[in-house]
């Protein structure tokens, strides 16, 4: 993975269906920094990330990422390939077992990561071969978090990434992060809940 | 393995297990083949001349009944977020899952049509060109269905506005394919084989790209 160096936006603002959900949002992330979104429902948590990320595009404002050799990446759409997303959908199809999800990624992102070992990592070593249909919402997110830290991507975001997980497995996401993080990479989530890991907060929404 | 054949060995995978829109595709195939013959009556010269245009337009309508999952489960379940950050371009994607269509249902509804032209008498002349206007047009097909699968992403229930989107755009497909059966039987030259092929390359190759378009925005949505 090419390490970053910070992502930094600045005077963002965007639109959504003709509302604006934020003006003139500025932020930076450094390398090794946890950025937790917070806010109520609606304040534009999932867009921002999804803004980020290249899905969306601000309607005014840059975001820029800075990699480690110091050159700049502005545009969008060379955004996505460093980008680690785990989304409120995990992405698990349901035909397919654990194993076969994490296989197909590894292979399409072109990364040589062990899935067996990815999946033993967030407690799945006997769902492995079972197709995902049969489990339940918390493993179908572990799977996601398995596939999330095999994509070996630097910025990492995450849509509410301790729904649906119990106690041990929101455990786990926070050690995901926190470990992220500790090896130089950047995480932003967008949650409700404390992370329980130390992290810079982002508060969207206030009064408009 | 690269990223491109990765996504198509998914796809097909999918395709192919239970539940999938391979089996259900050719199913329905043969059913509705089966079943012209029953109304039309048991008029032999009646069922070879029409053979061509109810195999076609069969195929057809098979190929756009899985069409609507081309995209939808992977936008419905976020795997086309994960797979929108991939290293491929959304083009490339697209392709990749054209691709994937026409080799779970095109290529073998292709291979199945000389069975079922039996059950329409079909003359002995038919059969080569039945076939090859199929393999030269079922792509098109899956290209140009997959730009209205990827515009009525959004869409609920967009299944049934697809097929109203694809089907006028496929005429010409139809036209030609059964045309060239149709001449062949009859003995008599023809171009529509080659307008097949001409028609069919066009929507192949311009079909990514109208494809992602559509993607992107849905995935902005």
């Amino acid at each position: 993975m090419q390490a970053l160096e910070k992502l930094t936006a600045e005077n963002l603002t965007l639109e959504r269906g003709g509302r604006e959900l934020f003006r003139a949002l500025g932020f930076r992330a450094r390398a090794g920094e946890v950025v937790s979104v917070e806010g109520p429902n609606g304040a534009g948590k999932t867009s921002l990330l999804r803004l980020l990320a290249g899905f969306l595009q601000q309607s005014s404002g840059t975001i820029a990422l800075t990699t480690s050799d110091q050159s700049e990446i502005s545009e969008a759409e060379e955004r996505g390939i460093h980008v680690g997303w785990f989304g409120h959908h995990d992405g698990v199809k349901t035909q397919l077992t654990p194993y076969e999800t994490l296989e197909f990624f590894s292979r399409f992102y072109g990364v040589a990561g062990d899935s067996a070992a990815a999946l033993e990592d967030v407690g799945l070593a006997r769902a492995r071969d079972l197709p995902a249909q049969y489990l339940s919402a918390g493993q179908k997110k572990r799977v996601a978090l398995a596939r999330l830290k095999l994509s070996a991507r630097p910025l990492w975001l995450l849509d509410e990434p301790l729904a649906s997980l119990d106690a041990a497995g929101k455990a786990l996401a926070a050690q995901f992060i926190s470990d992220h993080c500790k090896a130089g990479g950047i995480a932003i989530a967008a949650t409700h809940e404390p992370l329980g890991i130390e992290c810079t907060k982002l508060v969207l929404g206030g009064e408009q | 393995m690269t990223p491109f054949l990765a996504l198509v060995a998914r796809d097909m995978r999918l395709a192919t297990r239970a539940g999938g829109s391979a089996m259900l595709a050719l199913a329905f195939f043969a059913a509705m083949a089966a079943i012209v013959p029953l109304g039309v009556g048991a008029d032999l010269r009646l069922l070879a001349r029409i053979a061509g245009g109810v195999l076609w337009v069969a195929a057809v309508l098979a190929a756009l009944l899985s069409l609507d999952r081309l995209f939808q489960l992977d936008f419905d379940d976020g795997s086309l977020d994960a797979i929108a950050l991939g290293p491929l371009s959304l083009e490339s994607v697209s392709a990749a899952k054209i691709l994937a269509h026409w080799l779970t249902t095109g290529l073998p509804l292709t291979l199945l049509s000389p069975v079922l032209a039996l059950l329409f008498d079909l003359p002995a002349q038919g059969y080569v060109p039945l076939v090859v206007s199929l393999a030269v047009g079922t792509p098109s097909v899956s290209a140009i269905g997959a730009i209205g699968a990827g515009l009525t992403l959004a869409v609920r229930r967009g299944g049934l506005i697809l097929p109203l989107l694809v089907m006028p755009l496929i005429v010409p497909a139809v036209i030609f394919g059964s045309g060239a059966v149709l001449a062949a039987i009859d003995g008599l030259p023809s171009a529509a084989m080659g307008l097949l092929a001409a028609f069919s390359l066009g929507a192949v190759l311009l079909s990514p790209f109208a494809t992602a378009a559509a993607l992107r925005l849905n995935l902005a949505a």
